[in-house]
């Protein structure tokens, strides 16, 4: 559904993704994981051209990402995105971060619109919340309030970049859940995180990365039990150790 | 010790009354063309297209480089009688208002753009990412997610300068329209009173501009976003 092929990337002279090559198929929950400046979350935001890149192409259901004539905004419409400080629309209620794009992108009615946030609402646990501002809410409910706002697109696969790394440690969870359940519901999900229990849990692959590489893409018990390389056996004895 | 005359006020108040309202009218036309044409040129600078946005920036430098009272007088020389007579050949506009109005509203224009580009400018990247990630264009994410966080941050930078608009439009005297300080003078000269309607009309210009800055405290503290 997803393919990545041979994406490099450069900031100026710094070469921040190098040859990144991966596949993702439809229902697939892949975890990205790596040491802070790897390149994973650049990697992520070039797979529905948040980032431009210079050499490679991102493929999605046959529409290629990084193409002139493609239109990127249709094309991202169909994908959902998570951000690490959720940035819900502070100036929106809650209700109107989940209606607005399907109303002025996908053109739905505002019933339609209106009845598809309360249902996504109600999936995530917050249907009290609806009226209020993005500002009266705890980090744990803002970011699910913005997972639903993904999911208010009906999108075909969520892209999720650090979605719990903002958060205080007892509101990960219930994120954490969220994300669970739809991976369980066949959900396709790129999602870039520290959190190995959830890689643990859900994941079909993971992808290990250092220095702007994909240094490992392994069947998740592979990885875990017996990682190819030194380098993400000593990042997982440091991540799984404390 | 001089002997204030406060006589030929009272008598006056309805005249004065009606250059108030030109001064009203001048504010509120500058502030809202101002604001929709400061709008579109701060978004036109901040553009990709190189020379759409160098045509943004000269129009701001030039205008704010320029004394208000020389842009009220090229416009009344030069530039707004040719084509006010083309636009509406047959029509009897009052030809200094048209005037006080399209030189504030171009001369406010390049003061608002300034502002508003700062208020556009601090709205993060995350927002822009997260809008585009939804599938907007950047019209819509302009629209709908960045101009009115910026507005909101921009309420009481917008205000302020209405206040000083407020108070410049009595250099509309130099075209020889009659807003409140103008009647106040022509009245001053006529009477011989002139001290005392020169301190009654700054004291109407500071009540309403000290009442008009509290309001915008009061604003200031109400928005938190």
């Amino acid at each position: 559904m997803i393919s990545i092929r041979d994406i490099s990337k450069w900031y100026g002279a710094f070469h921040v993704l190098k040859d990144c090559s991966t596949e993702i198929q439809k229902g697939e929950v892949v975890v990205v994981c790596g040491p802070s400046g790897s390149g994973k979350s650049t990697l992520i935001k070039c797979v529905n051209g948040l980032e431009p890149f210079q050499k490679g192409e991102v493929i999605i259901e046959g529409t290629s990402v990084g193409a002139k004539k493609t239109n990127l905004p249709k094309l991202r419409a169909r994908v959902g995105m998570v951000f690490q400080h959720f940035e819900l629309f502070p100036h929106l209620s809650v209700f109107q971060n989940l209606t607005i794009a399907q109303c002025r992108v996908l053109r739905r009615s505002a019933g339609e619109a209106e009845e598809k946030a309360g249902r996504l609402l109600d999936l995530v646990g917050l249907r009290a919340h609806a009226r209020k501002f993005p500002a009266q809410l705890s980090g744990g409910q803002q970011q699910r309030v913005a997972i639903a706002r993904a999911l208010a697109m009906d999108p075909i696969a969520m892209l999720f970049d650090e979605p719990t790394s903002a958060l205080d440690p007892e509101m990960i969870k219930e994120v954490l859940d969220v994300m669970v359940k739809l991976a369980q519901e066949g959900m396709t999900m790129m999602v870039v995180t520290h959190e190995m229990g959830f890689a643990k849990k859900v994941a079909d692959r993971v992808i290990f990365m250092d220095q702007g590489q994909i240094v490992e893409d392994r069947l998740k018990a592979d990885f875990f039990s017996r990682p190819n390389t030194d380098r993400a056996q000593q990042f997982l004895s440091k991540i799984l150790s404390h | 010790m001089y002997a204030f005359d406060w006589s030929s006020i009272p008598a006056s108040l309805p005249f004065l009354w009606q250059g108030m309202l030109v001064t009203l009218q001048i504010t509120l036309v500058a502030i809202v063309v101002g604001i929709l044409l400061g709008t579109i040129i701060a978004v036109v600078r901040l553009s990709k297209n190189p020379i759409l946005s160098a045509l943004a920036a000269a129009y701001v430098t030039l205008f704010r480089s320029i004394p208000l009272v020389m842009v009220l007088l090229w416009f009344q020389l030069a530039l707004v009688p040719p084509v006010v007579r083309w636009l509406f050949p047959k029509s009897n506009l009052d030809l200094n208002l048209v005037i006080a109005f399209t030189a504030f509203a171009f001369f406010e224009a390049s003061y608002y753009a300034e502002i508003i580009r700062t208020g556009i400018q601090s709205i993060s990247k995350g927002q822009v990412m997260a809008a585009q990630a939804l599938g907007m264009t950047d019209g819509a994410v302009m629209r709908l997610v960045i101009l009115p966080q910026a507005f909101r941050r921009m309420i009481p930078l917008l205000l302020t300068q209405a206040i000083i608009l407020f108070q410049d439009s009595s250099l509309v005297y130099v075209i020889g329209l009659a807003d409140f300080f103008g009647v106040a003078k022509n009245r001053a000269d006529s009477t011989g009173n002139e001290v005392e309607f020169i301190l009654f009309a700054g004291a109407v210009y500071l009540i309403l501009c000290l009442t008009m800055s509290m309001l915008v405290r009061q604003l200031q503290k109400r928005i938190v976003i």
